[in-house]
């Protein structure tokens, strides 16, 4: 085990790094000139060439990207071309809002799929059945920023019981509570898209270990069945289930870039859009490479979680 | 239960392209024709749907906005499908180098985030427009095909027919073209299926963003955009788009 994660983590190296060469790469080929973002139009054409020696755009792609990545192993990710504040804190500080966002969405679609999906398995082919089918299919079909901008209309704007967006109650005391009322809707929104996915997992994955010779042996004990179900049943088909947590956080990083501009959360998605359309390559490098990095980490995790839930798989 | 499912999902989808073929007889305007006389119009015999913030008829961009999803979806995913088909096939056939080569290559490109990376290549390409998402969209999705298909062929090359094609001395392509690839294609098509309901997705999240489809061209994305909150029910025709699972 121990030499299998040493030679997982020694594979992501390589892709990690050709992560950052094709994301430099492909940023360089951008049209808009991040020094026409910056300067005001009062400023000279000499100024302006200072500048962007400043930035250090002067010098070819190839140039530019070894001293980005000499800065890296250094353990700095540039400054931002818009503040010019260190990319590591205007990355650093958006890092803990987004995995907020997305394990709180995560964790809450297992909690709705999971009790879903078992129900149905059990009870297939009635109109309980049929119902989890048709809103697992709406959804996953529901695009999230309509889902989004329905929760704020029903929750928020009519009903009155949650706030509309952001972190916290604006000059309010904070606190759990407040961050609790304010992650509710966003997360939930998150995870209803996971959730419909992940209720088509549990039910298939349920009907197979239920027609297999042990749960039909628990049965003929005279178990009863709710033991059946949590003790043989359920244990068993939640192995492939559990390892879809660490495939699935691409998927919640992409959707948190919607679910954060909608809710005026102040997250990497929320960021990304900023550094795009100030085309800040730094902090946009900065973005691709931490949430690179929580993608082969959510593979790499996806992997061990198999092997710890699951005695019979070895990794050698 | 899985056939009924199918045929509804085949019939909405039907409609749908009937919808966007059709588009200038069943629209009742132009889609992007502006009525000066009402803004935000509740919904009267004139325009059934109301109208939006700029006064054009939102049925008709409803309707017209249908080719929009629907061109994203299947242009998008028959180039990728295209691309990923012949890069796993060469892969999976050849093996060795090649195949670490091109593996490597889908590795990295299948750890970027979806939605980020497509947002990057998006503002590459400058304005964005129709063309730049659904050439993006058709750049980016291969390497999940690609996977597939390897696979495929992994499995398939060391089968007896394939060994009897290659001993009467067929040659590389016409192994591949004739013996392979029709063995290798049903999860494509799977996965082509449910591509084709995400790129429409992605499509309706980038021109949600503003990175996408730029009015006053109508999609279904950015006519949310201009709706907001304040027309939710109008958009219920998302719905169908469920079919496609």
């Amino acid at each position: 085990m121990q030499r299998y994660l040493i030679r997982r983590a020694l594979v992501t190296i390589p892709i990690l790094f050709g992560i950052t060469v094709m994301s430099y790469f492909i940023m360089s080929l951008t049209p808009g000139d991040p020094v026409q973002m910056l300067i005001n139009p009062g400023m000279s054409q000499a100024d302006v060439e200072i500048k962007r020696r400043a930035l250090g755009l002067d010098r070819p792609v190839h140039v530019r990207y070894a001293k980005w990545l000499n800065e890296l192993v250094h353990g700095n990710l540039g400054y931002s071309y818009s503040t010019g504040a260190p990319v590591t804190k205007r990355v650093g500080e958006r890092v803990a809002p987004t995995l907020t966002l997305t394990v709180s969405a995560l964790v809450l679609s297992y909690l709705i799929a999971v009790p879903i999906g078992v129900v149905v398995a059990t009870r297939r082919y009635t109109w309980i059945d049929y119902a989890a089918t048709f809103f697992a299919f709406l959804g996953i079909s529901l695009p999230t920023f309509f889902l989004g901008l329905a929760g704020i209309y029903v929750f928020a704007l009519r009903l009155r019981w949650l706030p509309v967006g952001g972190t916290m109650t604006l000059g309010g005391e904070g606190g759990l509570l407040d961050l609790l009322l304010h992650l509710a809707l966003p997360a939930t929104v998150l995870a209803v898209a996971g959730a419909g996915a992940l209720t088509r997992y549990v039910r298939s994955s349920m009907l197979e270990v239920l027609g297999q010779d042990f749960v039909r042996t628990a049965r003929a004990k005279g178990l009863a069945q709710a033991v059946v179900l949590r003790r043989h049943a359920l244990r068993n088909a939640l192995i492939p289930v559990v390892t879809l947590a660490g495939l699935q956080i691409p998927a919640l990083l992409g959707g948190a870039v919607i679910t954060e501009q909608i809710f005026e959360w102040p997250g990497m998605g929320r960021l990304t859009i900023e550094a795009i359309n100030q085309r800040d390559y730094p902090v946009l490098m900065g973005i691709t490479l931490i949430t690179a990095l929580l993608v082969t980490l959510g593979n790499l995790l996806a992997d061990i979680t198999y092997s710890l839930v699951d005695p019979r798989i070895r990794y050698e | 239960m899985r056939h009924r499912l199918a045929v509804v999902g085949t019939v909405a989808l039907g409609l749908l392209a009937i919808m966007a073929l059709a588009a200038p007889v069943l629209a009742p305007q132009s889609p992007t024709a502006i009525d000066p006389t009402t803004f935000q119009g509740r919904p009267s015999p004139a325009h059934l749907l109301g109208t939006d913030s700029v006064g054009r008829d939102v049925l008709s961009r409803l309707i017209y906005a249908a080719r929009v999803s629907l061109s994203v979806g299947i242009l998008a995913v028959t180039m990728y499908v295209v691309i990923g088909t012949s890069v796993g096939a060469v892969a999976g056939y050849y093996g060795g180098t090649v195949d670490l080569a091109l593996s490597r290559i889908m590795d990295i490109m299948l750890s970027f985030p979806p939605l980020i990376i497509i947002l990057f290549a998006v503002s590459v390409f400058g304005r964005p427009s129709l063309w730049n998402v659904i050439i993006v969209l058709g750049l980016l999705g291969w390497p999940a095909v690609a996977r597939l298909v390897r696979g495929q062929v992994l499995a398939l090359r060391q089968q007896e027919f394939v060994q009897a094609a290659r001993a009467i001395g067929a040659s590389d392509p016409a192994v591949v073209m004739r013996h392979l690839l029709p063995n290798a294609m049903a999860p494509v098509l799977v996965a082509a299926t449910f591509g084709t309901a995400n790129a429409i997705l992605v499509e309706a999240a980038l021109s949600f963003l503003g990175m996408g489809v730029q009015p006053p061209t109508p999609s279904w994305g950015n006519m949310l955009t201009d709706a907001q909150s304040l027309t939710v029910l109008e958009q219920m025709p998302w719905l169908t788009v469920g079919g496609l699972g």
